[in-house]
Order: structure tokens, then sequence, then C-alpha cells
């Protein structure tokens, strides 16, 4: 169940610098830890995150197993043109996530 | 003369409201005071707070049906949550029938199994946590208000000696941090007054959301001292203590704690 918090404007000036901001629930399990019988637990870490705007892509990042749980990430974007920001979290165990934020450029 | 005898007046006046001001003056400080700005801004922010992903979370176990009954929180309380605006601030109580006082999490595990007949949620789960989040945050910016209920004034009094006994390989008690030294270091940190004012509150060291007697645990652990089994009675009785040294302080929850 994706349980995601986004922080953006929805409207912006062309050419304005926006900051697009984005908390994600994960564990972040790094799997170096031991659990309590002793054996390790699965790494489950969210690998990748990208921004597209209007399906070009804006930003991205790969995330390691140091990043903390619930990790934030906060990034600057030139608004162009009105469109969709879409927001995408890919990891272990299959984690997928994309949610849609839209922006209207004046 | 007159003139003299008005300035004298006057004097004596702005004395007395100095005197009035500065009685009526708390010096009690929230945990919040004692962090960085940063860290201020991160809790004020509803989107950057990661106590809201739990609030999140909690808004929809409100409304998801559960247990034999079949009945969600919202059956009876409402869709808004709004019903639970200042609950927060007057737990732990005792609850109708019972003769012992209970806090939010055990109150929402009553609600489960009398009214949702449903199995209680395990202390420190994800779901117990999201829902006492949710309950408390509808108090957010409130001030703490426990009840005056006589039958709670023993309980109090036994947190109280609990406060103030000393035990552990280190000999300390709570009041020995948090009274005495409280504002002063340990080890590079503040010792805050320990004011409980943003429970269940999400905690960098966690890495989650956790409750007040998690929190009380840490401190038993910390002064290696034998922590209570979460079902124990100690903790309450703590609680209630605390809820009443912070009283008329504002609720934060879910506040964040470095």
């Amino acid at each position: 169940m994706a349980n995601v918090l986004i922080n953006a404007p929805k409207t912006a000036r062309r050419g304005e610098i926006i900051e697009i901001k984005a908390l994600i629930l994960h564990p972040m399990e790094t799997g170096f830890r031991p659990g309590t019988n002793g054996s390790i637990i699965a790494r489950n870490i969210i690998e990748r995150f990208t921004a597209t705007w209007n399906g070009d892509e804006i930003f991205r990042i790969d995330l390691s197993p140091a990043i903390a749980a619930n990790p934030f990430v906060s990034f600057f974007a030139v608004a162009t043109d009105s469109g969709t920001v879409s927001l995408r979290w890919s990891g272990d165990e299959g984690f997928q996530v994309e949610e849609s934020i839209a922006i209207t450029v004046e | 003369m007159m003139r003299l005898r008005i300035g004298l007046c006057l004097a004596s006046v702005f004395v007395a409201s100095l005197a009035l001001a500065q009685g009526g003056i708390d010096k009690r400080r929230s945990g919040y005071q004692d962090m960085g700005p940063s860290l201020q801004k991160m809790q004020d922010d509803g989107t950057a707070n990661p106590g809201m992903l739990f609030v999140q979370l909690g808004a929809q176990a409100w409304a998801t049906p559960a247990g034999a009954a079949n009945k969600a929180c919202v059956d009876c309380h409402g869709a808004s949550g709004a019903t639970m605006k200042g609950v927060a601030l007057r737990y732990p109580a005792i609850p109708e029938g019972a003769d012992t006082p209970a806090d939010l999490e055990a109150r929402i595990n009553l609600c489960r199994t009398a009214n949702q007949k449903a199995a209680p949620l395990p202390p420190e789960s994800r779901e117990l946590l999201s829902l006492s989040a949710y309950v408390a945050h509808q108090s957010r910016g409130q001030p703490i208000a426990p009840p005056d209920d006589p039958r709670l004034a023993p309980f109090r009094e036994r947190g109280a000696a609990l406060w103030a006994a000393r035990q552990g390989q280190l000999n300390l008690s709570c009041a020995a941090c948090h009274d005495d030294n409280a504002g002063k270091k340990l080890a590079g940190v503040t010792i805050p007054e320990a004011h409980p004012t943003g429970y269940p509150v999400y905690r960098l060291e966690w890495q989650t959301l956790g409750s007040l007697k998690r929190r009380l645990r840490n401190c038993l652990v910390g002064i290696r001292a034998e922590s209570y089994a979460y079902d124990s009675p100690e903790y309450v009785m703590l609680e209630l203590f605390l809820m009443e040294r912070a009283r008329g302080m504002a609720f934060e929850a879910p506040a964040v704690r470095p």
C-alpha cells in the first residue's frame, strides 16, 4: 500500500524554479542486520527514485542501504510547461509506487 | 508632592503587574524547544513530518472494518475523526465500567475487543501506532488537559513515587535527570524535561513512530534497570503523572524528536 506525502506548488510562473518534496513510507532494511534468530534480515530498500515532467525525466537518484527509513527526497525543477509530474519509487521485493501531481504553468 | 505620589502609585502598579506576569510565565520546556530549527520545521511541515505518514495510515485503518462485528471506527465515531478531538489530551483515564486507568493505546484495543470483536493489536505494531497517531493528531495544538477524576489520584501518586525512585545499575531516578538536571548536557545531548507533549512520536533514532511506553522503556534500559512488561500498570501510572506534570502545555502529536 503506497503511502506518500508530496509537497509541490500547484501553479508556477514559466521559467520559475520550483521545489518538489516527497516523503514515502518504507522500512529501508539494510540487509546487514541479524534478526532475533541470528539470521540476516533480507535487504529491502528502495533502489531508485525518478521524476518525470510530461514524460521527460528531470531527476533521478539511486538509493543505498545507508539511507534512513521513510526517505525524504527534495529537488528543484524549472517550470516549463503545464502538465503532470510523475514520481516513481522502485526497489526490492517488487516495490513499485507511482504518484502524479498536476502543475499549471502560467 | 501630588506628582510624586502619582509616580509612586504608577511604579507600584508596574511592579505588581510585572510580578504577576512573571508568576504567570510557564518555565516548562517541551522537547520541541530544545531541537534545532531544521527539526522544528520538519515537525511543523505536514508533508515533511514522517509521523504524518502514520496519521495517513491511521485514517485508512479508521475506515477499515475489522473483527467478528465487521465494524470500522467510522461506524460509531464518524468519518472525519473530529469526534476524537481532545481525546488524547485527557488519557490515561478510567474507561467506563473499569476501575483501573488505561492509556490511549489500551483504550483503542479495548474498543477493538469490546465493539469490533477483534483481537487486540500488539504493542508498538504499525496499525496500533497509526490509529493512536490519527486520534492524537486531532488534538494537535490544544493544551494537555488530564481529567479531574478523583479515582486517578492514587495511581498518579504511585506514578510520582516511581518517578522519584532510584533504580537500575546506575541507581538513577527519572527525576535525577529530568527534574534536577534538565537543560544540561548528557553526552552532547540536552536532557529534556520529559513532557509527553507529542506522543506517539517519530524518533529519528528509531526511524519509526513509537509510543510513550516505548520511550519510557528506552530510559529504563538507559539507566540499566529492568523494564516492565508491556502490559504492566507501572507505565500507565508514570504516564498519568507525566500528563498531569505537563497540564496546559500544547499538544504536538505526531512530534519529531532526534
